[in-house]
């Protein structure tokens, strides 16, 4: 057990550097928002809450979002429930082809999304199937699945198969096992698991672009508004809110997949993925 | 299970098992990944041209043409070198400034607090995007925040833009955007190394540094060979950060194949351009796998 030396200088200031790098353009999101000006510059030019307002008033913002939200809803709860298949069979058994599998399952996490979102937009134009809601849900499903996989996979991993193994010799069929012991131990990683997916769908851009045909997605929504310099500021004020929101959904995630890990015995260390 | 048959013997069997557990996600992305990828290979070699009720399309007339078109005609060349380019800087910029934080937070961090850094990292990945990219473009346009800073410090004087450069803004935006995905891989692999080697190598009369560049730093290699391509392949398909930051003057390959495969409905040509940037991707992956195939080797023992 060795402790930590002498803290060096240059290592925490370079860290902090880094930092503000990494929140740099987050904390300069509610500085605009709440900036009575539609020029987003320093000098500020006061303060105000009217963007907030016109955000509110936005009927078409209001579209885009019921459609992302339901998008992310969906594809969230299908990705948790293809991310628990995966990752029970790649924690429990061996078997042929489950290399090549898994990593296929996983591909889209290195893909290039734009890749994915031409590659399906081809074969739904070849298929004949109409772009909708539906078929971003289709896309969106590929993208969330890899993180759905790696939450629940580690979430299976800290489970001991003894417990397991004792409710057969109870008399627990492996259905009645798989409900009663296994899903209540890795449930906090599930909802871990649908938290991420959920937020990663909301953000997605191009599968949504590429895909929703004529319906409005948050997204490209967003990416339309800044064609008009004077929507910015509105578009400032909803990141805002989103900024919040991811953060807060994110940090719930967090608190469920450590309680889970406590509850499996294991160590909480290390963050997602 | 003697007198069974191999059918029934294999059903109850751990492969069986697991083949049943896995064919949900597997038959989903077998439908949705595999094969769109195969139909944008095949749709490469069809022919753009226009159907009987007049609508755009690709024709099931096999050729070469649009492997030809891509290869020889210079914009696209120009496209995928500027592409090529901006990514490996981009790739090089993130994994060297992600290193030294992957190494402050897994060697001088106390391990109660780990937790807490690596998620205040990742925040920042989880906003918007498209968001992020745009404030990029606040922080770096003409009497942007960037610029009246400098201006309020008395280094400047006047408004000034540092978007002139489209590469370079491109290029600190994607670095910005794919920090986590660089210091996640890397930190995994320091945290793997067994401290007992540094202290052996310190004993053994090693200064740090020298600890660092013969001990410490081949071991974390794998983690930043991952870095390396979890930054480098999405990259070269990124649309967002040249559409916006370089205000459609600086398009990456990503951008021409949007342009061809919505705006002109080239879908023949499209994909017969994103094949190829696949190709060249998948090329500069396995040259940089073999190059490092000595520091993957030790680790898969």
């Amino acid at each position: 057990m060795k402790t930590v030396q002498r803290k060096p200088w240059g290592h925490r200031a370079y860290a902090i550097a880094y930092l503000i790098f990494l929140y740099a353009p987050i904390i300069l999101l509610p500085v605009f928002a709440f900036n009575n000006s539609v020029i987003l510059a320093f000098p500020l030019e006061g303060f105000t809450t009217k963007w907030f307002g016109e955000m509110w008033a936005d009927q078409q913002m209001f579209n885009a979002l019921r459609n992302s939200v339901t998008v992310a809803f969906s594809s969230a709860a299908i990705s948790t429930i293809l991310g628990l298949f995966a990752a029970r069979a790649s924690t429990r058994f061996r078997f042929p082809g489950k290399g090549p599998v898994v990593a296929l399952v996983m591909l889209p996490l290195v893909l290039p999304e734009m890749i994915l979102a031409m590659s399906l937009l081809v074969l739904f134009l070849s298929v004949g199937v109409n772009l909708s809601i539906l078929t971003v849900i289709l896309g969106h499903v590929l993208v969330t699945t890899p993180f759905a996989v790696a939450i629940l996979t580690s979430a299976f991993q800290s489970l001991d198969r003894s417990l397991e193994e004792a409710a057969y010799d109870l008399g627990e069929t492996p259905s009645s096992t798989f409900r009663l012991i296994i899903l209540p131990l890795v449930m906090p990683g599930i909802v871990a698991s649908f938290l991420i997916c959920f937020t990663v769908s909301l953000d997605e851009f191009i599968i949504s672009y590429f895909l929703s045909g004529t319906e409005p997605m948050l997204s490209a929504y967003i990416y339309g508004q800044f064609r008009f310099p004077a929507n910015v500021p509105k578009v400032m004020a909803l990141g805002t809110i989103l900024v919040l929101l991811s953060v807060g959904l994110l940090a719930l995630a967090e608190f469920y997949r450590r309680r889970g890990m406590a509850r499996t015995g294991g160590k909480a260390s290390g963050g997602f993925l | 299970m003697q007198g069974s048959s191999g059918w029934a013997r294999f059903r109850r069997s751990e492969s069986a098992s697991g083949l049943s557990m896995i064919a949900p996600p597997g038959i989903y992305v077998i439908l949705l990944l595999a094969v769109p990828l195969f139909t944008v290979l095949l749709t490469s070699f069809y022919t753009d041209g226009v159907t009987e009720t007049g609508a755009k399309a690709a024709l099931p007339i096999l050729t070469f043409e649009n492997y030809a078109e891509v290869w020889t005609k210079p914009i696209y060349r120009v496209l995928m070198w500027r592409s090529l380019l901006i990514s490996l800087s981009v790739t090089c910029i993130t994994v060297l400034l992600a290193y030294p934080i992957a190494y402050f937070v897994s060697f001088h961090v106390a391990p109660s607090k780990k937790s807490l850094w690596l998620f205040l990292i990742t925040i920042p990945f989880w906003t918007s995007y498209i968001i992020r990219v745009f404030l990029w473009k606040v922080v770096l346009g003409y009497n942007g925040v960037f610029s009246s800073g400098l201006e309020m410090v008395g280094i400047t004087d006047g408004p000034m833009s540092f978007l002139t450069n489209g590469a370079v803004a491109v290029t600190v935006t994607l670095a910005h955007a794919y920090a986590p995905f660089a210091i996640l891989p890397i930190f995994v692999a320091l945290e793997k190394i067994d401290r007992s080697y540094l202290e052996a190598g310190q004993d053994l009369g090693e200064t740090k540094f020298t600890t660092f560049v013969r001990v410490t730093l081949p071991l974390s290699m794998p983690g930043v060979i991952a870095a390396v391509l979890i930054v480098f392949i999405p990259t070269v398909g990124d649309y967002v950060t040249p559409d916006l930051m370089g205000g459609g003057k600086l398009p990456l390959i990503a951008n021409a194949i949007e342009t061809q495969m919505l705006k002109l409905q080239h879908r023949a040509l499209g994909s017969a351009m994103a094949v190829s940037a696949m190709a060249i991707v998948a090329l500069v992956t396995v040259l940089f796998l073999i190059l490092n195939r000595r520091f993957l080797r030790g680790n898969s023992r």
